[in-house]
């Protein structure tokens, strides 16, 4: 009864980001249903929704680049420098975009 | 994962879309703020209060909204009460649309596929598996929530609480009582 409520830090984050979205009216509820809806039916997800906050992330991401917000590009691109900012950041130090090695033209 | 949704804040941050703190508040408060005992609070009062049962069949929107809790999503309520022979069972065949003000997030297995598939499909079957076996004759009646609106399953009162408090009661009101997946809890074993 008792299980977290997120299992991972980054899942609570985009389910945060996507109510704070919709508070600020950059879409309607029903419109994220069905974004949501139409990931979590896909053939591929898993049988016990472990993987439920994955398809999260794609429809908000899918709705975002939609709407012209976050264009899917954008996202991979600074996605990529994170995780070179991870990879180059020592361990126990806040890993900060600046800490990438390679760093792309702002966004 | 982590990396794409560290993207995702950065831009949504950098057009001043959303505010980090504010993000962090949003994360506390479903973490630690919102969860089933909200509506184990409702149950409890509708088991102890006719008036309130009654507003609750009728509008629970705004019975629900008058102990403070409140959709974030502009969602309606409704109760749906177990008894007279009917039992009623809440799944989101489309999506996991859920009750959030009252229970909080939705469990695992309420986002499973199967379970999304099958709680309207053969709701007995799946009953069975969560342990709970009625009678051949009860009706079951499987509720398919939506964007609009979500539903809040109120059980049967246990046998044996005559003259309980509601802070008592609720202890008896378990998260799937409130889904549909269990029975409220006997006196014994709360």
């Amino acid at each position: 009864m008792d299980e977290p409520v997120f299992s991972e830090p980054w899942q609570a984050e985009a389910f945060a980001m996507t109510v704070a979205l919709h508070e600020r009216g950059l879409f309607s509820w029903s419109e994220w249903a069905e974004m949501l809806s139409a990931e979590v039916k896909r053939g591929d997800v898993a049988a016990d929704g472990s993987d439920y906050y994955d398809c999260w992330l794609r429809a908000l991401e899918a709705l975002l680049a939609a709407k012209g917000v976050a264009p899917a590009g954008d996202v991979d691109a600074l996605a990529e420098a994170w995780q070179r900012a991870a990879h180059a950041t020592p361990h126990g130090k806040p890993i900060l975009l600046e800490n990438d090695p390679q760093p792309a033209k702002p966004v | 994962m982590a990396a794409r949704v560290r993207a995702l804040e950065t831009i949504l941050t950098q057009k001043g879309l959303i505010d980090p703190a504010a993000i962090d508040a949003i994360v506390e408060t479903y973490e630690t703020k919102v969860g089933p005992r909200n509506g184990a609070r409702v149950v409890a009062k509708a088991w102890s209060d006719p008036d309130f049962a009654d507003w609750l069949k009728r509008d629970a929107t705004a019975a629900i909204a008058s102990l403070g809790f409140t959709g974030r999503q502009g969602e309606h309520m409704q109760a749906v009460f177990n008894g007279d022979g009917a039992h009623n069972l809440v799944v989101c065949t489309l999506c996991s649309c859920y009750p959030w003000s009252v229970l909080g997030l939705p469990p695992v297995w309420y986002k499973s596929p199967p379970y999304r598939s099958r709680a309207v499909i053969d709701p007995r079957a799946v009953l069975e598996e969560f342990g709970v076996s009625l009678p051949s004759d009860t009706k079951i009646r499987a509720w398919d929530s939506t964007a609009e609106l979500r539903y809040l399953v109120v059980p049967e009162r246990p046998e044996g609480t005559q003259g309980w408090s509601e802070e008592k009661l609720a202890d008896l009101v378990t998260r799937d009582s409130m889904i549909g997946t269990g029975l409220a809890l006997q006196p014994e074993a709360a």
